[in-house]
């Protein structure tokens, strides 16, 4: 028996949880269809996490493709079905992928499982990343450095803690539903050991009544806490914390049940959500606003 | 001795000769183990130009990696195997960011020379071994008698204040009194050649 998981219109980081619900009662062993077909868009998010999800599954799950030209043609421009097809069968039609000139995509789909790939990451961004920052974000040249520092960061991520592989993308669109303003986000998921195994692998669980997947989150993204010995570790995400704090950005990361977030005062997000749908790994998210002129 | 080392090409020999940027804590390790064997190679005192002009990027992890890591085996202990002063060449803003926190973290400092030949302190210092220092920079080679005269420190209080900034390889000890650390402009030598016997730099 083959299940169904429904994919939103609109696929970001708040309704991709309607997925991960649905993912939450299925044992790994059960077959699944992730039928996009009904697809409009999606964030960078969406699309690493549909990655992340085939991680999950014993057995290979299918995708099926999204109906709307437009909308599969995006996803093959950002590199999606090239990665999909390694670990979904895929149902529909594949666009064949076109040069298209200026693109909102600044990095493709792309793996990250070893050092060498954050280097790709790092050599593919920069020229495409200046541009599109202060061209259509209006952020100062300075930027692009920190920018492409905290993707190194988040990326890193993956390597030193989910003890598999996972996905980033990086785009840039315009939010009309949060603040009509240019945005450039950064996605990075995997379907992992997750942040709170991570720091039970070193030091087993905490010894407190709340040791759960949200304190994890709290004492490693907030507070800079890392299993390793080393006290120069846990650096790279205060890092990436300063860089967004300073440019009005959003940072999220979700692992098992819970979501912390910095939040800027755009966005009316929460900065905890527990009790979330089970889901391994972890997935991050950066928002970089346009920047309006000062007032 | 002066060893000129640059960073960029330390990297492309250690790890790839496709790279520019500095990014990952295996391709800090590789990089700083790259110039600890330029430092083996160099003498037991020296001073080290690490030259950042050709980086890109310097991400946080490899800023721990390279600089805090080095200055921590060769400054930060109580006996170091060597006498190796650092001084820090064409860092550029983003670079900055990451070095400042790394310093913070691990309660270092360091001294950076701009591209016109001014250097900075920068890290965790005290106010009295940045005036300290500031002085040295002033009046070029000072005992701590000329330093407590020219900032009003007590004469113990310079001294050791002046000790202080040695042990941390934030100025030169030599017979003349104390030096600040200057990149000599003419030493350039890719990859971490030496030149010996700069003049006002350091004598071995």
């Amino acid at each position: 028996m083959t299940t169904i998981i429904s994919v939103p219109s609109s696929l970001d980081d708040q309704s991709f949880e309607h997925i991960f619900d649905q993912l939450a009662a299925l044992p790994p062993d059960e077959k699944i269809l992730v039928d996009a077909r009904r697809t409009r868009w999606s964030s960078p998010y969406g699309l690493t996490a549909l990655l992340a999800v085939a991680q999950t599954r014993l057995e290979r799950p299918a995708l099926a493709v999204p109906e709307h030209e437009d909308t599969a043609s995006y996803w093959a421009r950002a590199s999606f079905f090239r990665h999909a097809a390694t670990v979904y069968e895929i149902s529909g039609k594949v666009p064949r992928t076109r040069s298209s000139g200026e693109s909102s995509v600044l990095l493709e789909v792309t793996p990250v499982s070893q050092t060498a790939d954050i280097h790709t990451v790092v050599e593919n961004i920069q020229q495409r990343a200046q541009f599109i920052l202060q061209e259509r974000l209006h952020l100062e040249s300075s930027v692009t450095m920190r920018f492409t520092m905290a993707l190194s960061e988040v990326c890193q991520n993956v390597i030193e803690h989910a003890g598999t592989g996972g996905w980033v993308a990086v785009q840039a669109y315009r939010w009309q539903q949060q603040t009509g303003r240019s945005v450039v986000v950064i996605a990075v998921c995997d379907a992992g050991m997750g942040f709170r195994k991570s720091m039970e692998s070193s030091q087993g669980p905490r010894l407190t009544d709340r040791w759960d997947d949200g304190m994890a989150l709290e004492e490693t993204v907030m507070k800079g806490a890392t299993r390793f010995r080393d006290p120069g570790r846990g650096q790279g995400l205060a890092g990436v914390r300063r860089f967004i704090g300073k440019w009005h950005g959003k940072f999220s990361v979700r692992s098992g049940t819970a979501r912390i977030a910095v939040v800027p005062v755009w966005d009316d997000d929460v900065p905890l959500k527990e009790d979330l749908p089970s889901f391994p790994g972890a997935q991050v998210q950066l928002t970089i606003p346009e920047k309006f002129p000062d007032k | 001795m002066i060893s000129h080392i640059d960073v960029s090409t330390v990297l492309k020999r250690s790890v790839c000769d496709l790279y520019s940027n500095l990014v990952t804590r295996p391709t800090g390790a590789a990089v700083r183990i790259g110039i600890e064997h330029h430092l083996d190679e160099i003498g037991d005192r020296a001073l080290a130009v690490l030259d950042f002009s050709h980086v890109g990027l310097l991400d946080f992890s490899c800023a721990d990696e390279i600089v805090a890591k080095l200055l921590m085996q060769y400054v930060s202990v109580d006996n170091p195997r060597r006498e190796v002063y650092f001084v820090f060449y064409g860092m550029n803003e983003s670079h900055m960011d990451a070095i400042e926190a790394v310093l913070e973290r691990h309660d270092l400092a360091l001294v950076t020379q701009l591209a016109d030949g001014a250097s900075q302190l920068v890290g965790m210092v005290d106010g009295d071994q940045r005036q300290a220092w500031e002085m040295i920079g002033q009046l070029g080679s000072a005992w701590p008698s000329d330093v407590a005269d020219a900032t009003g420190m007590l004469p113990e209080c310079a001294e050791r204040t002046l000790e202080k900034l040695w042990r941390r390889r934030l100025v030169i000890r030599q017979e003349s009194g104390y030096v600040p650390l200057r990149r000599s402009g003419s030493s350039r030598v890719n990859g971490g050649e030496g030149t010996s016997g700069a003049p006002g730099v350091i004598a071995s």
